[in-house]
This record gives structure tokens, C-alpha cells and sequence, in this order.
């Protein structure tokens, strides 16, 4: 019995460290990569013989122009996520504590668009704002970006609200608050947290977001972060600078790694909002 | 509790949910004037509230939608064959660019409808079953849960552009997916170890999601039922098989069903890792992409139409076949599928994943 049960606990942490080198491996050779000198990138060895810093300085340089492409990429995904919270802040309280009808067929309809291939949006839009001048501008990549974005900020704060305790809602309404107060001064500081949550995650898929501002823009000083990684050339036209292609996807994904460890239990309980009901 | 102070549709349990959905007919004489008029004045502020929302969704994906259907039956602008001019508008041709869908551009078409397939079954397949895997190890692993589930959340953080370039650079020729298997492919260049390198990034970003989502259906399984089990004889095949699985399925369904529509719609990891215009893993929107970005409108929004409606139709397979339920518990009392759902404690808070 005591050897069986020994066994399996061999067994478990076996299967622990394999999760956990699955999953952080491909990373950790990222970094590894974006740390060696141009001359031993091809080194297959799992640390790196020599340090060098010299991809991560060759990024700051501003012929490289990877910094405009930084603010781009911040500029974008903040103002989509911002406009998306705000109006999905709305939508999903009504969703979580309202009677309404049509309300499933409502909230089927907002989940089906953020199933939608992103695709199909983007031809017919690159030809209208091309007719409208739209090209290579913020609008145009913040635009098509809210037909994913805002679905997933309403259903995750729709998950949210409905978790939150209905009796503080109604003892407000009973000692004499609207619901417009009671949303104000009751829900909207305890479903900080929920907002808080939801924010980073729409936040990430507005960053991490490619095809739209690839179709979109043909600047290169209008180009996001994702977009000028993968147009870096190298010294000669057939050598990809791939040091300094890791060095920026490093820098590009460490923000959100670093979100994603600080926050994690929240950032699983808004992924799996909705799937364990 | 007061109820009869509450504004009803706040505590919908049971058939007063029901009355508040008819909120706009004619107030029903039994409930009385108080209650009716309470519900149409929360329809009226819920109309508010969602209409923002669905306004800007009809903006960017609804109007779309329309006018790539009414693009798809344009053609290119050109030579008009009657005056020798060209044309500043682009003429109507009916349904000729998805007769050439089918008959003249049939090959590049198909090999992108096979291949956006074959990609979205086999990566699919394999994240469920490596997703499924790694849920069952986190659910019994009691130490190391803070460092199993930070670390499975990166995958899923690294966006997927730059994964696509990672791999490209795992899978180059020198790289060191080469020197681990001591060996030369060439996996980046036109064949079917192109397929092979996209399918293996693929899953290793996405198999983590589902394994996230599963092990939140695994976490709301009571542990009397196993202990039942246990007692009427069952090994732990037997447990799997007759208890974990039925129990997790709903949610595993839904994680299904998400998974394979953003397969369906998979557009960076070929495009990054291998490229553009590589027939070995063109997928329906980068073929549309690309039609798209070289001004040719018509059969872009063809093909952006048909890839659509695929998805569409997947959707609506895994909604009605297999009962996916997506939308969730909305308040409202179910009408049919109520002793699968009900068996579980409903609790509020069972979405969330306990540590």
C-alpha cells in the first residue's frame, strides 16, 4: 500500500514538472535567445556562455523604431480597452440584474460576435477606410478591435455581477437609493476587483492583437509592437535578425507575464467565468 | 426579508422570471399594477444600458458583414469591355466570384478549406487531450498549484505573433528543435513538416486554455460522488470514465466549441511561422487577407463570407447536436435541460477556480 502510494506521488510531481516544462520551456528559450551575442545565436546550449545585452540596446535605437511601435501598441489597446469597459459596464450589469426580454437572445447575440472571424470584418473594412482615408491612423485599428474586444468585457463582467451578493443592492434600494445610486455607491466599488480583472484581460487580447493592424496600416511608424517585430530585417535581406526579433517579443510579452503572475487567481477565475456553471 | 419591497426581476427565481420577460405586453391582471409597472420601467432602463453596446457591435460587425456580402458580388475595377474606358466603379457581376470560388480558383480555395480544417481537427483533438491531462495533474496536485498555474498561463499570455516568430525561430534550420531531434528538416519550407511546425505551436499555446477551463468543471464535482463510486467498487478507469467525464462535458463542450472557432479563423501562427502564399498551410483568412491586401475586393469578401458561414455552421452543430451551452445560467428558469445542470450546486461563485 505505502509503496503504491509513494508511487503515485512520484508519479503526481512527475506530471507536475512536465506541465510546468511544457508550458515555460518555448518561453525560456526566448529569453535565453534574446541574451546571446549575434555571433553565438545559434548556440543550442540552455544558458547562455556569455550575457550580452547588445540585442536589447540595438532595440532602443531609434532607426529601429521599436519604441514608436511600443506607444502604437499602447495607444491602441488602451483606448479600445477603456471605451470597451465603459460601455460593457453598463451592459452587463443589465445583463446580471435586470428582467428584460429578448435578454438571452441579447446576450447569445454578444457572445456569437466574438466568435466572429476577425476576417470577415476586415475586408470590407480595409475598403472602406481606405475610400475614407482611414488608413495608417489609430481609428482604424480600435474600430475593427471592439468587435472582439467588447464581447469578451461583457460576458466576463456579466460573470462578475452575478457573482455579487443581490441583498447589499436591496438593503441600499430599501434605505431609499435608486438603482442608479445603488449602482454607484454599492456595486460599482465592490465589482472594482471584477472591472479591475476584466480590464487586463481585454487589455491583452487588444494587445496581442495582429491581423487588424497588419491589414490596417502600411506606415511603419503607425505599425503596433506585434506588427514591427515580424517586419524587422536584418543586416542583409536573407538573415532574420532573429536576437533581436526574441529580445522585443520578450519585451512585448514581459508586461503581461508580469500582470499575469501578479494577478493570476483572478485572471483564471475571469478566463473560466461562465465555463464551470 | 421584505420581498414584496424588492422590485421584482432582482430575485427572478422561478416563474416571476418568466412574467418579467413578457414585460411588454398588457400588465397580466393577477400580479397587479405595482409589479407590472416595475418590470416595464426595468425593461426601459435595461434597453439603456445595452443599447450602447449593441449599437457599436451592429457598427463594427453587423454593417461589415452586410457590405462584405454585397462586395462579394463586385468584381475588380478595369477595362470596360463595352466603352474601351476604365471604370471608376466597380462593376456588378453577380455571383461570378464564387462561381470562380468553385470552378476557376477552386484549387487555391480548397487546399485553404482542407487545410483550415485538417488544422482546426488535429489541434483541437490534441489540446483536448493534453488539456484534459494536464487539468487531472493540477486537480491532484496539492503542492506546487501556485506554480503549476502561474506557469500555465504564460502560453496563453505570449501573444500569438510572437509565439509564431519563436517557433520559427525553434524550427529554424539550425534551430533547436534540429539539434534535440539530430536531424535536419526543413521545417519552414512548403510540405507537410510545415503543417506539423504550426500544429505543434498551435497546441502548445492553447492546450494550457483548455486545461484552465477544465479543471474549473473538475473543481465543482463534489467528492461524495467519487467516495460512492469507491464504495460501490469502481476503479479509478471505471470513475473517470462514468463521473468525471459526464460531469465535466458541459464545460468542456463550451471549451471545445471556442477552441475550434478560433482554429477555424487561425490567420498569425501560419503566416508568421511559415509565411504568406505557402499553399502547405494557407487557411481561409489568410487566402482572404491576402486577396484583400492586393485590392482584389470581390473574391476577399467572397471568401470572407463563405469562412463565415463555415464558422456558422460549426457554431450552430455544437449549439444544437451536442448542446453546447454557451450563454449560461441568465437568471431566467430553464425550460428543458434542468436535472444535467441542476444536479451540481449552483452556487454563484462555482465559476471561480479555488486554489
Amino acid at each position: 500500500m505505502t509503496t503504491t502510494a509513494k508511487w503515485r506521488t512520484w508519479l503526481l510531481y512527475a506530471g507536475v514538472a512536465a506541465v510546468v516544462t511544457y508550458c515555460l520551456a518555448p518561453f525560456y528559450w526566448m529569453l535565453v535567445s534574446s541574451l546571446r551575442r549575434t555571433s553565438d545565436i545559434f548556440d543550442t546550449s540552455l544558458i547562455p556562455s556569455s550575457v550580452s545585452f547588445a540585442n536589447y540596446r540595438a532595440l532602443f535605437d531609434p532607426a529601429q523604431g521599436f519604441m514608436r511601435a511600443l506607444l502604437n501598441s499602447l495607444i491602441v489597446a488602451g483606448i479600445t480597452t477603456t471605451l470597451a469597459l465603459l460601455l460593457a459596464t453598463f451592459t452587463a450589469y443589465a445583463m446580471a440584474r435586470l428582467e428584460f426580454r429578448f435578454k438571452r437572445l441579447v446576450l447569445t447575440l454578444i457572445i456569437a460576435t466574438s466568435m466572429f472571424p476577425v476576417v470577415s470584418i476586415v475586408v470590407p473594412l480595409l475598403k472602406l477606410f481606405t475610400d475614407i482615408g482611414w488608413i495608417n491612423t489609430y481609428q482604424a485599428m480600435i474600430v475593427p478591435s471592439m468587435s472582439f474586444v467588447l464581447p469578451l468585457a461583457v460576458w466576463n463582467l456579466t460573470t462578475f455581477f452575478r457573482q455579487m451578493p443581490e441583498e447589499l443592492e436591496q438593503a441600499a434600494m430599501i434605505d431609499g437609493c435608486t438603482r442608479g445610486q445603488a449602482f454607484r455607491k454599492i456595486i460599482i466599488p465592490i465589482a472594482a476587483p471584477g472591472i479591475f480583472t476584466t480590464a487586463i484581460i481585454t487589455f491583452i487580447a487588444a494587445w496581442n492583437e495582429f491581423l487588424i493592424a497588419l491589414t490596417m496600416t502600411n506606415k511603419p511608424s503607425m505599425q503596433t509592437a506585434p506588427v514591427a517585430i515580424s517586419k524587422f530585417t536584418g543586416a542583409t535581406t536573407y538573415e532574420t535578425p532573429f536576437g533581436s526579433q526574441m529580445a522585443a517579443g520578450v519585451l512585448v510579452t514581459v508586461p503581461l507575464v508580469v500582470m499575469v503572475l501578479v494577478f493570476q487567481r483572478r485572471i483564471v477565475a475571469g478566463l473560466t467565468a461562465g465555463a464551470a456553471k | 426579508m421584505v420581498d414584496t419591497e424588492i422590485p421584482p426581476g432582482t430575485a427572478a427565481d422561478g416563474p416571476a422570471g418568466a412574467a418579467g420577460g413578457r414585460a411588454g405586453q398588457p400588465a397580466a391582471p393577477v400580479k397587479g399594477g405595482r409589479r407590472a409597472w416595475a418590470t416595464a420601467a426595468s425593461g426601459r432602463t435595461a434597453a439603456l444600458l445595452v443599447s450602447p453596446t449593441l449599437l457599436v457591435l451592429t457598427i463594427v460587425v453587423l454593417y461589415p458583414t452586410i457590405m462584405a456580402l454585397r462586395e462579394s458580388l463586385y468584381g475588380p475595377k478595369g477595362l470596360d469591355p463595352k466603352t474601351g474606358f476604365i471604370t471608376t466603379t466597380e462593376p456588378f457581376v453577380g455571383l461570378q466570384n464564387y462561381a470562380d470560388i468553385f470552378g476557376a480558383a477552386g484549387d487555391r480555395f480548397w487546399n485553404a478549406f482542407w487545410n483550415t480544417t485538417f488544422f482546426t481537427v488535429v489541434t483541437v483533438g490534441l489540446e483536448t487531450l493534453i488539456g484534459v491531462t494536464m487539468a487531472l495533474i493540477m486537480h491532484r496536485a496539492f503542492s506546487g498549484r501556485a506554480l503549476i498555474r502561474a506557469s500555465i498561463l504564460i502560453p496563453w499570455a505570449v501573444p500569438t505573433a510572437i509565439s509564431g516568430l519563436l517557433w520559427r525561430w525553434i524550427f529554424n534550420s539550425n534551430g533547436v528543435a534540429n539539434a534535440i531531434l539530430g536531424h535536419q528538416v526543413l521545417w519552414t519550407t512548403e510540405g507537410f513538416h510545415a503543417k506539423v511546425a504550426v500544429i505543434i505551436a498551435e497546441v502548445w499555446k492553447t492546450s494550457p486554455f483548455i486545461g484552465l477551463l477544465v479543471l474549473a468543471g473538475l473543481q465543482v464535482i463534489p467528492k461524495e460522488v467519487y467516495e460512492a463510486a469507491r464504495i460501490d467498487g469502481a476503479g479509478p478507469l471505471g470513475q473517470f470514465r462514468r463521473i468525471t467525464l459526464p460531469l465535466v462535458k458541459p464545460a468542456l463542450l463550451v471549451a471545445v466549441l471556442f477552441r475550434c472557432l478560433d482554429a477555424l479563423r487561425m490567420f498569425d501562427l501560419p503566416y508568421l511561422l511559415i509565411g504568406a502564399q505557402k499553399n502547405s498551410v494557407e487557411t481561409l483568412s489568410m487566402l482572404a487577407q491576402n486577396e484583400a491586401s492586393n485590392v482584389r475586393f470581390g473574391p476577399a469578401a467572397a471568401y470572407a463570407v463563405i469562412l463565415f458561414l463555415y464558422v456558422f455552421l460549426i457554431a450552430l452543430g455544437f449549439v444544437r447536436l451536442l448542446g453546447a451551452d454557451v450563454v449560461g445560467d441568465d437568471g431566467s428558469p430553464r425550460k428543458n435541460k434542468s436535472n444535467s445542470k441542476r444536479r451540481r450546486a449552483p452556487g454563484p461563485d462555482s465559476a471561480e477556480v479555488s486554489a
